[in-house]
């Protein structure tokens, strides 16, 4: 992987700013940028405008100010935003809403089919996404039916099909059990793409991101940098060897 | 919870081409919907059953089907006889039980019967994202395929929303009466199912164009075409038009 501060940029927002309908602005004059084969942690308050800047990446919400440069292509009009989407994966914080279809196996072949691919490339992309992330005998389940956990790795494989350079996860962790929570972290250390990772679990971000950013304010602060540092702790037994979750 | 206990089965019809099934079913019912004459009636009425046994289906469950559609059939038994007019059957004090209401009362509980149960064995044998793809193939705009698949799918978010919010309710003490305070509670949760169910909506919507979606909808399923399809295909119309003919000749 190219040195990230090499290349150039893949997400370049300046000078962003979004309100929401007779509301105080999300995001105020944000600057923005991604480079190639970096990986970033996004932590900040409840309400911060987090999943508003996603969606702002994704088209999905007009801005009223700034300027887009996705892979260095300005970016104005929806025909703009619809090549965006195949370059970028937005995994939504709500399961539900990305699953839609009646079977897995139609909701990850979804994205393909829309992007003009034929019935047999679309499925042949699905079964192999879908056994990338081990799923494969859940090509039949219904998708209402899945568990929690379940939901959220079939969405990452409806948004993986479609094959993008860059992902966008929105609180992936959220109510997320231990064991699909450690396969989730070992997909993001396998696939190679850049990614924003939106999350509250700071040892998350420190292990599956290399920088940690935060909003304030409506604008991106990269220079809070994040020290890891440890502490001691006590509790009975602790003289034991052991191990912490 | 909202379930399709039908679906699963491997019977003959369980595995016939949803399509030919669809359209048999469809042809079978048009026609025992217009039959007058008892004969076939009643014959029509042992061939569904004799549909809904070929399909090997949990006679309770079956049961529990029919009696949903009877009490409705009921209301019809007791009233039609009573209110139709003309020639009295017989008279019970100042009760007159007409003769064209009883005929009539009869042919609907025949027929609603014999529908159902048609459609019980041909096409609630199919889950509904097959139904639904079948009605595409069919021809179906894909509008309404769409509508329909996503109808069926959310239908179970907004039962847990419902549950959930019911829940909460529940929890915090509430117990149905007869007040301003109950009813005004049930308008909430109404309109919170609304709203919610609006901002799930365009949650959803984002998402599908994320993956982009631009209206038009595609589909995976595919039905392999066999010659044991076109045999039942036959073997439905035959039996229609077996039913057409003894209307015809005892009735007609």
């Amino acid at each position: 992987m190219a040195d990230p501060s090499s290349t150039d940029p893949i997400i370049e927002l300046t000078g962003i700013s979004y309100s929401y309908p007779k509301e105080q602005p999300v995001l105020k004059n944000l600057d923005f940028e991604l480079r190639k084969g970096e990986r970033i942690g996004l932590l900040a308050p409840n309400g911060s405008g987090k999943t508003t800047l996603f969606h702002v990446i994704m088209g999905l919400l007009p801005v009223s100010e700034g300027s887009i440069r996705i892979f260095g292509r300005k970016i104005e009009t929806e025909k703009d935003f619809v090549w965006v989407r195949r370059k970028i994966g937005l995994l939504f914080q709500d399961a539900d809403d990305q699953l839609f279809s009646p079977t897995v196996l139609d909701d990850v072949a979804f994205g393909p089919l829309n992007m003009g691919k034929t019935k047999k490339e679309a499925l042949s992309i699905s079964r192999r996404v879908l056994s990338f992330l081990g799923l494969s005998s859940f090509e039949d389940r219904i998708t209402f039916k899945l568990s929690g956990g379940e939901k959220k790795l079939v969405s990452l494989a409806t948004v993986l099909s479609m094959d993008p350079e860059v992902l966008l996860l929105d609180e992936p962790l959220n109510g997320l059990d231990n064991n699909t929570r450690i396969k989730l972290i070992s997909v993001l250390k396998t696939i190679d793409v850049s990614y924003i990772i939106i999350s509250h679990d700071i040892d998350f971000l420190l292990e599956s991101t290399d920088a940690i950013y935060t909003l304030n304010n409506g604008r991106i602060e990269k220079d809070t940098t994040v020290y890891v540092h440890s502490h001691d702790h006590a509790h009975m037994m602790g003289n034991v060897p052991h191990q912490h979750d | 919870m909202l379930q399709e206990p039908f679906s699963v089965g491997n019977s003959f019809l369980h595995r016939t081409d949803p399509r030919f099934r669809l359209v048999s079913a469809l042809l079978y019912s048009i026609v025992v919907a217009v039959l007058y004459g008892f004969f076939s009636l009643i014959a029509s009425a042992v061939f569904s059953l004799a549909l809904v046994r070929a399909a090997g289906l949990d006679g309770k469950t079956v049961l529990k089907r029919l009696a949903l559609v009877n009490g409705f059939v009921l209301l019809f038994l007791l009233i039609l006889p009573l209110t139709a007019g003309g020639d009295i059957f017989f008279s019970i004090g100042f009760l007159h039980i007409y003769q064209p209401g009883v005929v009539l009362a009869l042919q609907i509980a025949l027929k609603s019967n014999a529908i159902i149960m048609a459609f019980i064995a041909l096409v609630s044998t199919m889950n509904f994202s097959t139904l639904g793809h079948a009605l595409n193939s069919l021809g179906l705009p894909h509008k309404f395929v769409f509508l329909f698949i996503l109808t069926y799918r959310y239908i179970f978010v907004i039962e847990q929303e419902y549950k959930k919010i019911w829940r909460s309710i529940k929890i915090r003490g509430f117990s149905p009466k007869t007040t301003l305070h109950c009813y005004k509670t049930y308008a909430y949760m109404i309109g919170m199912i609304f709203v919610k169910a609006s901002a799930r909506a365009e949650r959803v919507y984002r998402a599908m164009r994320c993956r982009g979606f631009n209206g038009s909808f595609y589909t995976l399923a595919e039905f392999p075409s066999s010659g044991k399809n076109w045999l039942f295909l036959f073997f439905m119309l035959f039996s229609t038009f077996l039913i057409i003919l003894m209307e015809l000749y005892f009735y007609g």
